[in-house]
This record gives C-alpha cells, structure tokens and sequence, in this order.
C-alpha cells in the first residue's frame, strides 16, 4: 500500500534533516495512527506519501507508485487533508464539494448519489448554500474531509484533522472515518496529537526527531507497562498536591491527574506508593515512557508567593453579555473565581469562550452586565486592571523575528520595568521556564513547546496575580502539555489565580472548578466532579469528562432545537 | 473541455464575484484612476501666475503686456519694482517674472536687442521650461506687430510656421488616458493575479489542490483564463470611458487596439504568475507586484514622461517594461492611427515577453512543495 525505503528528507535552512533513512511498509486495510512529539516529522511523513515533497535519498512508492516519478497516478488515487485543509470559504459547502468533483473528474452521473453519501455522513445536508467561511471549526474540517473523499480514495492522508476541534466534533469526525474503512476498504494513515485516539487505530507508527521509534499495535507498545502502571485515589481537593508529591518521588516517571485520582507509571523495577491500585496500561503511558527525556522530571522551580492566599473571590462575573450586531456571542453568564484556583471555561467551538476572555481582560467592552478583577470594575478602570494580569492568547502574540532574549526585553518594556527590578525579572524569566539554552533563537524557530513557554514567561513578566489562558495547549505535543501543567499547579498552589480555556477533556481534570459553555450560555458550573455527575446514566455510570461534555452540549442544543 | 479546468476557472470566478477586493482592484481602482488623470491631472500650463515689472512705462509696454494679458497661458500680476516682484516669487504667488527695464522702449527701437529679464522659478523643472517659451512666443508677437505698426516687415532670419499634428488642441488629456489602459491592465493582469495566487497560499488551499490528480497546467490555465477575460472587460471599460466621457480620438482600427491588448495582457499576467511563484504572502507579492510592475507601467512607459528624455541607463531599463510597448501603440492607435512601423515592432516585443514571462512560469511551477 505504502512503502517508505530508507527516506531522508532535509529542509534548506533546518538545522537536522526532517526524516532521516526512514523505512515503514503499510499494509492495506484498517487505520493506522502516526503520533510523534513537535517536530517528529509526521507533516513531511505525510507530504512524502502524497507526492508534494521529493525524498533526498531513498524512495517513496505508494499504491505500487514511485512518488519522484509518477506523481500524478499517486496522486489519482489517494485522498490528501492538509493540517489547514484549504477550503475555499467565499465558495458555498455545495460548490466546494462541485469543484472537488470536478478536480477528481467524478462522473456527473455518479455525484448526485455521492453527494447525498457525504451529507449524510458529515451531517452537513442542512448547510449546502452556506458559505465554508461561516461554518464551525468542526464543521470546516468535515467538509474538508468530504472534499477529500468526494472520488473514494484507496489510501487516505489525514494530517491532524481533529485539531482545535471540540470532542463533539471530534467524535463525529472519528466515527465517519471508521465508516469509511469499515464500507469502503479505504486504508487511513492519520496524525494527530490526541494519544487516546490510538485506540481507534489497527497499528501505531511512532516517530521521533525524523526517526522510526516503532511501528505496532498499540498493544505491543504497552505491553512493557504491564504492572507499572497504578491508580492512587484521592479527593478532588487532594489530587494536585498529591501529584506534586508523587512526581518527584525516584521511582515514578510520570505522574496525572485523573478523575478517580493520581495516575502513576512507575520507571522499570519501581515500587508503588501505599494504597495505589493496578491499572492497565494505556498507549499515552507508552509514550511518556518512551518518549519523556531523561533529564525531564526535574520539577520547574516554584515561583514566589504572591500576597497570602486567602478566599477572596478575585474575578466575579454577573449577566455578562455581549453581541455583535443582531449575534448574541455571550448570553447571561455569571461565575465568580476565587484566589489561587485554577478555574476552567470549556466549550464547543464557537461557545463564545474567547469573546468571554476577552472582556475579562478589558480588550472588548461587555454589552450588558458587571464585571470585576482583582476587585477593579473593569468598565471603570480597565487600565488598572489590566496591571495585574497576565495574558496568553491562542496564537502566542510572539515576535517571530525577535530572540528569545529580545522578546522577554519587550514584555518588561512594555509593563513599564525598569532598572534592577527588569534585570532580575529578565535573568528569571529565562531560568525558570529553562530558556537559557534558546535565549539567542528567534522566537518563529523555537518548537511549539518553547513558544508557548516563551508566551507564558512574558506575560508573567510583571508577576500579575491573575492568569489567563486561552487554548495554551491546542496543537503542543503531549509531553509539553505535562510541563506546561506542572508550571500551572506551581503558580496556582503560589497564589496566583489562573483561568483557562482548553479543548483536551483530561486537562478539565486539572481544574478547580469550572463552567461549560455552549452557544453563549453556561450549561453547567462546579467541580469536575459535579460537571461528570450531571451526565450520569443509567447506561453510563462513570462518564468521563469527555462524555459529560458531549452528552450537556447536545441536550442543550436539542433543547433549543426543539424550543425553535 | 476537461472538467477540472472547467472547476478550476468556475471556482475563480465565484470567488472574483464575491470577493470585493478583487472588484475593487478590476472595475473601482481604473474608474478612479480615469477620472483623476482624466479630469483633474493636466500637464498644460494654463493660467501661470507670472508678475510683471516695468520700470518706465512707455506705448511700447504697454503693448507688450497687453500681449501678454491677451495670451490664456498666463495671469499677469503687475509689480511697482524688481523687490516686490521677487519677494512674491519666493512666496510662490508667482512663478516666473518678466523685468521691462528703463530703456526697453529705445533700445528695442533702435538697436533690436531690447533686454526683457525673465526671471522663472525653476523649482518645478516642467512648469518653467513651459513657461520660457511662452514667453518667448509673446515677445516674438510683440515684435512683430512693432514692425507692422512701422509699416515694415521684422527682420527675422528665421520665421516659425508651427503646426502641431495629432493632438492640435495639445490636450494632455488625449494622451494620458490611452496611456492609462496599460496601467488599468498591469493592475488587474499583474497585481490582482499575484495577490490572488498567494491567497491560495496563505489559506492552504493550494496544498490540498496539488494533492488532487489536477495538474500543473491546468492550474495555471485555471488561473490565466478568468483573468484574462477579466482584464480584457476592465480594458474595454477603459477604452469605453476613453472615447465616450473623455472624447480621446480613435484613429486606429479597434482590432490593433484590442490585440496588443491582449498580447500585453498575457505578458502581465505572466508576470503576475511569476511573482507568485516566489512570493507567497499577499503582502509580499502585492509589494513586489507594486514595485516591479505598477510602478514602472506608470513612470518608466512614456505614459507621463517622455523616454527619449531620460538619462542613458533609465532609457535602457524601460526595454525590460512590457508597458512601455504597450504605451506606444495605445498612443499611436488613439492619436495618429495604424502606423504599422510602430505597431508592429512594439506588438513583437510584447509577443516576446508573453512568451518569454508564460514560458518562465510554466517551467517554474512545480507541483510540489519543496
């Protein structure tokens, strides 16, 4: 199907080649899931079988195929879905499925029958005249997906189709590809950064810095976890202490936050703590253990306490609205957050979380309601507020052509440090986030990872005592959203208060508290806890996180449906 | 016809419909620029704030500025002495000065080399030299009659008969709008097609396209067709405004108009195509698109300046400016009619570098990423 002979691939301007003698044979049938850190090379992996890149050395051949040679009978025969799928978003969903059916030369005969197959299968039969620019992240990338398949194809290239999409999309998007393989014998080779979306796959190809780590179902890949791997219970007041605990003990290598408790994987011929009970291995437990450098562990130093902790409530949010022409993007929310929480806001795309975020930190004027942090009306004074929190936006607000150096210098600039007190935030800056070795670099060329260290380092700059977080972890690899995770328990357990926003259902665990949104609303607010019990069934008496979310948001939106 | 050039260029032109840059840039952008160089732009000079000095005001004089106030070129503002008359030019209310000193009337009369100081401020290099002929022309006139008016004839060795040919009301008008065509067409052939091409890049659109069995070429015809039509309307726009609102002349056949249109259209859109090759942000394709092609077609053609009157080596650059091909028939075709010795050479070296820019482009685009 797919055949990969000892390919090397160098990029003009990159210090180390992307792939280097990579060699990988795909049989036929079934899904097969390519996971890897940032920078593993999975991007050009999938560009090579394509036929959009040509190996340096070795040779690609696909579908009995040479890629260097015959690229456009490759290229006949698969289906390809770029990370970013371009579609044309001033065409309608109906004219992006015309000219993919005219590129793929679809026999007219055939499309009615086709189109009706792929509507049907992405649920998108309601939104033909819909212009693609209008649609949902999530419905964006199933129409994507539809434009892909609109000619069956016998291989299937999916560069991380489930990015930045909500887990209702995401189930949506994982049950049509199953479908597929399932109906149509189509053989599926995707990436993606989620780890517990291995299960769907028949086999694993896990890659580091261009190289092949293995390539196995993912059974064999935990297989050396069996009876390292354990649960610790503990309340939900108790788990982030408890983690923080564990993390350092010698024997552990990975430590996580779960619902029932702490997660352990144990290093080789460690000994579990009193009380942990066995688990099963998971292929996320692999990976860590495969993957986590030897040097990691080492906890981030703790950040200075900021004034003692007390129970204050530091942002309250009453009936907060806010519309944009006739579109109520924000409809009567209210929350309150209390000092050194870490409190969540979770939601589908397009649940107004962002918009939210950017009235708590006085960049939109709200249209309706009140307003306060750090105890400062922010319809008053949102100058002042806005000295004491920090702000880490989706796409990082780094200059790309700046060092590393030279943007921590802007940050403090731009807070108005000076003198010594700049110098000493300077020096600490790039020593606590471990930046020191990339202090020279330019902010565009650090991996995803140290860009968002980087972010998170600037906007402490001036120590604020609130935090806000929007999607920091969409698209970092796992081991980066770990650390990225341990920096957050440390500020949260100095005092600092932190509100984020996160598309990864297990990263909800972590928090305090928190309040689901959809279509502008609150759904629900509490603890993890709380939020999962409201999804219990009798069908499902131990809904995860990801299930409650589901299972609220489509009550929700049937309940408006059926209100309409 | 294939279906996936039919998609291709089905697919250009929904988004041309929808999107209203690209209507800005084809039909908004030309129709402004017409009616700025069409009404308000005007190379003549008319009206030219000229102050005058005589120091002893004789019949003679008084004949002379009379001339002058006759003539339409100039308004004519009296000064009592040099001083006066100096200070106003350096406060720009005027831009030239004419100085009949005190002996003006005998010697004019007697020796025939009466002095008329003309003092002009250069800083406007164009204005003063349009306005030292004028002035000349007036003094001509002026003797002339003096020699009339003493029943004798003026001694002149030379005697100017002047006619001007083709453009005899000298309306600049009548050569700027023919002239703008070119720049109306690099806008929609050069800038629209490069900025639309690097669209495709930045939205990721053009990776999931190559992944399709479509090819090279039919991307690339996918692109030159639509453009190539739309181009064409806004030239017809153009020429339509030229002939109806402006009243410019058409002596040439439409046929050798609408033909080396279409030669200089395919040579910009391959240009166009060229910088998006290596260009592919719309910000960085716009400016080189703007720099290397908008901005020659209007300094460096012979649309406003003259190319025989620029130094050596600006002469020779504007051979690589496919507008300054395209200028020269628009201004023949328009003003003077099918003069095929500057039709045809013009018209094959606009055939050249179509050639030339599609043939590079074609090489050049590779349907792969790297």
């Amino acid at each position: 199907m797919l055949v990969f002979e000892d390919v090397t691939k160098r990029f003009s301007g990159a210090a180390g080649p992307a792939l280097e003698g990579l060699s990988l044979t795909l049989e036929p049938g079934g899904i097969v899931g390519l996971f890897g850190p940032d920078g593993a090379g999975k991007t050009t992996l999938l560009r090579l079988a394509a036929g959009l890149l040509r190996p340096d050395a070795g040779r690609v051949v696909v579908l009995g195929h040479d890629t260097r040679r015959e690229a456009a009978a490759v290229q006949g025969a698969i289906g390809y879905m770029p990370q970013h799928f371009g579609l044309y978003e001033d065409l309608t969903v109906q004219e992006n499925l015309d000219l993919y059916a005219d590129l793929q030369s679809l026999p007219h005969p055939e499309r009615p029958q086709r189109y009706a197959e792929l509507l049907r299968l992405t649920a998108l039969g309601p939104f033909g005249a819909r212009l693609a620019g209008q649609l949902s992240g999530g419905m964006k990338q199933k129409l994507g997906l539809a434009c892909t398949l609109v000619r069956p194809p016998r291989l299937l290239l999916l560069d991380e189709p489930t990015v930045g999409v909500d887990p209702v999309s995401r189930r949506e998007l994982w049950a049509i590809i199953e479908r597929l393989v399932r109906e149509g014998g189509t053989t599926v080779l995707v990436s993606t950064a989620y780890l517990d979306e291995a299960q769907h796959c028949r086999e694993v190809v896990l890659l580091r810095e261009g190289r092949l780590i293995g390539q196995h179902r993912s059974a064999v890949f935990t297989a050396p976890l069996a009876g390292r791997v354990y649960m610790v219970p503990a309340g939900e007041g108790e788990r982030r202490a408890l983690q923080r605990s564990l993390e350092g003990a010698p024997d552990v290598l990975d430590a996580l936050i779960q619902a029932e408790g702490v997660r352990l994987v144990l290093k080789e011929g460690g000994a579990p703590p009193v009380g942990a009970q066995p688990a099963a291995p998971r292929f996320e437990d692999a990976f860590v253990a495969l993957l986590k450098p030897a040097a990691a562990g080492a906890l981030p130093a703790a950040p200075r306490a900021v004034d003692p902790p007390s129970d204050g409530e530091v942002i309250r949010v009453q009936d907060l609205g806010r519309r944009f022409g006739s579109f109520a993007a924000v409809k009567g929310v209210s929350f309150a957050v209390r000092r050194g929480e870490v409190f969540g806001l979770l939601g589908a795309n397009g649940a107004g979380k962002t918009t939210t975020f950017r009235m708590l930190c006085g960049l939109l004027p709200p249209s309706s309601g009140s307003l306060s942090v750090a105890g400062v009306d922010l319809r008053s004074a949102p100058a002042q507020a806005r000295g004491r929190i920090g702000y880490v936006s989706q796409k990082f607000s780094l200059y790309g052509n700046l060092s590393v150096e030279q943007n921590l210098a802007f940050f403090a600039a731009a807070y108005g440090l000076t003198g010594a007190r700049r110098k000493e935030r300077l020096s600490r800056a790039l020593c606590e986030f471990e930046l020191t070795p990339y202090r020279c670099v330019d902010a565009a060329d650090l991996p995803l990872g140290y860009k968002q260290r980087l972010a998170l380092a600037g906007a402490l700059m001036h120590e604020p005592d609130i935090l806000f977080l929007d999607e920091p972890t969409s698209g970092v690899d796992p081991l980066a959203r770990r650390e990225f995770w341990q920096r957050i328990n440390a500020f949260a357990a100095a005092g600092v208060t932190v509100l984020i926003t996160t598309h990864f259902m297990e990263e909800a665990e972590y928090c305090d508290r928190l309040v689901l949104m959809s279509l502008g609303e609150v759904l629900a607010a509490g603890t993890p806890a709380q939020i999962r019990a409201r999804a219990v069934r009798d069908d499902l008496p131990h809904p995860s996180m990801e299930d409650a979310f589901v299972e609220l948001i489509e009550q929700h939106e049937a309940g408006l449906r059926s209100a309409a | 016809m294939n279906t996936r050039l039919v998609g291709l260029m089905r697919k250009e032109v929904l988004q041309i419909v929808r999107d209203p840059s690209a209507i800005a840039i084809a039909f908004v952008l030309p129709v402004v620029l017409l009616l700025i160089f069409g009404y308000g732009v005007s190379l003549d000079a008319k009206h030219v704030p000229v102050g005058v000095v005589v120091d002893a005001p004789t019949p003679q004089t008084q004949a002379f500025v009379a001339g002058m106030r006759e003539s339409p070129y100039f308004d004519v503002r009296e000064y009592g002495g040099i001083a006066a008359a100096r200070e106003a030019m350096q406060e720009r209310r005027i831009n030239g000065i004419v100085w009949l000193r005190g002996d003006f009337s005998r010697r004019a009369l007697t020796a025939g080399d009466a002095p008329v100081g003309v003092a002009v401020n250069g800083v406007d290099a164009n204005d003063a030299r349009i306005l030292e002929g004028y002035v000349q022309g007036v003094w001509v006139q002026w003797l002339a009659r003096e020699a009339r008016l003493r029943g004798g004839r003026l001694a002149l060795p030379v005697e100017l008969q002047s006619r001007i040919w083709y453009n005899p009301a000298l309306r600049s008008r009548d050569y700027l709008v023919p002239g703008l065509i070119a720049v109306v067409m690099t806008l929609i052939g050069a800038l629209l097609t490069a900025l639309v091409v690097a669209r495709e890049w930045e939205r990721g659109t053009y990776e999931a396209l190559m992944a399709t069995p479509v090819s090279m070429r039919e991307i690339l015809l996918g692109k030159v067709l639509p453009y190539f039509v739309l181009g064409m309307g806004g030239m017809a726009l153009s020429v339509a405004m030229a002939l109806w609102l402006f009243h410019v002349p058409l002596r040439g056949s439409a046929l050798v108009l609408f033909g080396s249109a279409a030669l200089f259209l395919l040579a910009a859109l391959g240009m166009g195509l060229l910088i998006s090759t290596a260009a592919k942000s719309q910000f960085v394709a716009g400016l080189i698109a703007i720099i290397v092609t908008f901005l020659p077609a209007f300094i460096l053609s012979g649309f406003i300046f003259d190319i025989r009157s620029m130094p050596e080596p600006i002469q020779v650059i504007t051979h690589v400016i496919a507008a300054r091909y395209f200028v020269a028939i628009l201004q023949t075709v328009f003003l003077a009619g099918n003069v095929w010795s500057v039709i045809l050479p013009n018209g094959a070296a606009l055939l050249v570098m179509a050639l030339f820019f599609l043939g590079i482009v074609a090489r050049l685009s590779r349907k792969r990423l790297d």
